[in-house]
């Protein structure tokens, strides 16, 4: 388990990770990027600052579960995944290739340290609070993280575990909501408005915080102080889909396509690696 | 609107096309003729090809976001209030998640909603189980009163639209995303519920649905390369199945396989097998299809290879069966 505790590292790591998320995607010639690397920010909070686990022992009991309810985001989690050292990261390449252990959306059956399958959006969150019942019966303190889309939480089956998570009074659950403004058809406030998202949620009885999602300050100390929450914890994390990279951002165009061998290139000058002369493609993985 | 302006709404029979594509443009002619029908979809409309309706008539188009459950529900609400509604996502998320509401609201309530799931089958490849569809025919097929129609092209998949528009009742339209040869030309006459053979033969039947046919087609041509005379009939109305063909085909020649991206459980060939078996038809029979298992993230080629889909594989089928004949 790979710990980072200096914020300036933390970012550094997430940049490392959004490098590695976009040579992955590029190399799989398929894929959504624009979720991954909205949410690369608070997912490298989690996992190297906070989440409990064991790598060679995916199923230790008494780790710290994360779901990617948004499993179309994977990319960016088997970034971290390899790096935290569930498989090797020799596999981040094989990602949507035949035989592949990294599918196009989440396989716990075919993937060490995925937690439940997904891709098909708004089921993480029941799935997260069952988790979660599971240790408050064991009288467990693991804690259950899950990351859900701002398109995703148009489902009406977000609402019906809301109500449940603070009914049954669930404690050690954080779901994060990565509000990173776009879904596949555009702007989410055009499509079908969530807002006031937090308020909603506080209605139904859960802490809400507000963050900015790409302040790796902020977001750590939110994840900080929802570790003593005894209620069931929602963060709406502002973000913008494509973070990272100008051309991306609030770009719907990359929600579910992989970038050309120009643009991958374009994005990792941006991110600081690649020299003008070395070619992307022939890059290793970060 | 810039884009509906480009919409070219003619078919090119020479050049593979999706049947997606098909059933966008086909949406989009009905539309002009008829001011009651209504598009819906679940943030996928770029994906189903719904968004040309909406470029062509936006107060009849609306985008409920990601929200199959009301997507369905919305659409019987529209149809009861005499509206003719297209409700439109990818047929896992469509069928599985709507289930329900399909089940009381759509088919036990008769409304006439038309429901389009595109992205049917395996072959949609690289996003993996999650996202491909399997179990739609299947689902839906166990559902009384549902109309259940596969197009094998995008001609056959406008016409269909307009037989959906035409026919009052729930109905579901299975759509792919992957590109398939024409097997029809514009003055084809679509049928509902009628059986459609594309290819005589006498030694072998193949009954084939969707993307299956551009298979058993190409299997037809290495089976007559080796002597065996083999029909083609493309099944694109899975329900209400043509039981007179099925049985006429049975009959008049002496194997029989079908073969549909689909499970091998409750589809075209569990609907196949329904009729022979009841008719106490004893034929050589085999039912091609996904084997009960999840398949997984690779090309739309790697997995109809894989998975028993591509047509070597249905060569195999018939010249085994042949072979117990
Ligand atoms: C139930 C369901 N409906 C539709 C889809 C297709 N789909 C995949 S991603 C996506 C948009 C997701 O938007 P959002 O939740 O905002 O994710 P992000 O912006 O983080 O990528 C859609 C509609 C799906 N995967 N599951």
């Amino acid at each position: 388990m790979k710990k980072i505790e200096s914020i300036e590292e933390l970012e550094g790591k997430a940049r490392e990770l959004r490098i590695t998320t976009l040579k992955m995607i590029h190399a799989a010639g398929s894929g959504h990027p624009g979720g991954s690397l909205s949410a690369a920010d608070l997912l490298t909070a989690i996992y190297y600052r906070f989440m409990r686990f064991k790598a060679d022992q995916p199923n230790w009991p008494e780790r710290d579960r994360l779901i990617l309810s948004k499993g179309h985001c994977c990319p960016i989690l088997y970034a971290i995944l390899a790096d935290q050292g569930y498989f090797e990261k020799e596999k981040l390449m094989t990602l949507r290739k035949m035989g592949s252990i990294l599918q196009g959306h989440p396989d716990r059956n075919k993937t060490p340290g995925i937690e439940v399958s997904s891709g098909s959006l708004g089921q993480g969150l029941s799935v997260a609070a069952g988790m979660a019942l599971a240790g408050k019966i064991d009288k467990k303190p693991y804690k259950t993280y899950c990351i859900l889309g701002d398109g995703e939480f148009q489902e009406g089956s977000n609402y019906e575990a809301l109500m449940a998570a603070a009914h049954f009074r669930i404690p050690n659950l954080v779901a994060i909501l990565d509000y990173n403004q776009i879904q596949q058809c555009g702007m989410v406030k055009d499509i079908m408005h969530i807002d006031p998202v937090g308020e909603k949620v506080k209605a139904f009885g859960w802490k809400v915080y507000e963050i900015d999602g790409h302040d790796m300050g902020e977001i750590v100390m939110t994840l900080e102080k929802a570790q003593k929450d005894t209620q069931p914890v929602f963060i709406v994390a502002h973000t913008v889909k494509g973070k990272g990279v100008s051309f991306m951002e609030l770009n719907k165009d990359f929600h579910g396509r992989a970038p050309s061998d120009a643009e991958l290139h374009a994005a990792l000058q941006e991110l600081g690696t690649v020299t003008s002369t070395q070619h992307p493609a022939q890059g290793g993985v970060a | 609107m810039a884009e509906s302006v480009k919409l070219n709404l003619s078919f090119d029979t020479s050049k593979p096309e999706a049947t997606r594509d098909g059933f966008g443009k086909g949406l989009v002619i009905e539309g002009k003729k008829n001011k009651d029908i209504i598009a819906l979809d679940g943030d996928l409309a770029n994906s189903t090809r719904s968004e040309w309706f909406g470029q062509e008539f936006p107060d009849r188009f609306f985008n409920v976001g990601i929200a199959e459950q009301n997507l369905v529900g919305m659409a019987a609400g529209l149809a009861l209030a005499g509206k003719i509604p297209f409700a439109c996502s990818f047929a896992g998320f469509l069928v599985n998640r709507g289930h329900d509401i399909i089940r009381i609201s759509v088919a036990y309530s008769n409304a006439n909603v038309k429901l389009i799931g595109t992205h049917g089958g395996i072959q949609i490849g690289e996003d993996g189980p999650s996202n491909q569809s399997m179990s739609d025919i299947a689902s839906l097929r166990a559902l009384p009163r549902m109309v259940i129609v596969n197009p094998c092209d995008a001609l056959e998949a406008a016409k269909a639209v307009e037989a959906f528009v035409k026919t009052k009742g729930p109905m579901y339209m299975r759509l792919t995303r992957n590109k398939l040869p024409y097997f029809h030309k514009e003055d084809y006459k679509f049928q509902l519920g009628k059986a459609d053979i594309i290819k005589e033969g006498k030694d072998a039947t193949i009954l084939a649905t969707g993307a299956l046919v551009a298979e058993a087609m190409k299997a037809a041509k290495e089976l007559e390369n080796e002597g065996i005379s083999t029909r083609v009939i493309n099944i694109h109305t899975i329900k209400p199945l043509d039981a007179e063909a099925v049985l006429q085909a049975a009959r008049s020649t002496k194997v029989m396989i079908t073969a549909e991206d689909h499970n091998v459980i409750g589809g075209l060939g569990g609907g196949v097998a329904e009729v022979i078996a009841q008719q106490q038809i004893s034929i050589p029979f085999r039912i091609i299809g996904v084997k009960d298992s999840f398949a997984e993230s690779a090309t739309p080629d790697q997995l109809f290879e894989k998975y028993g889909l591509s047509y070597p594989h249905l060569v195999t089928a018939v010249k085994d069966l042949m072979k117990r004949k």
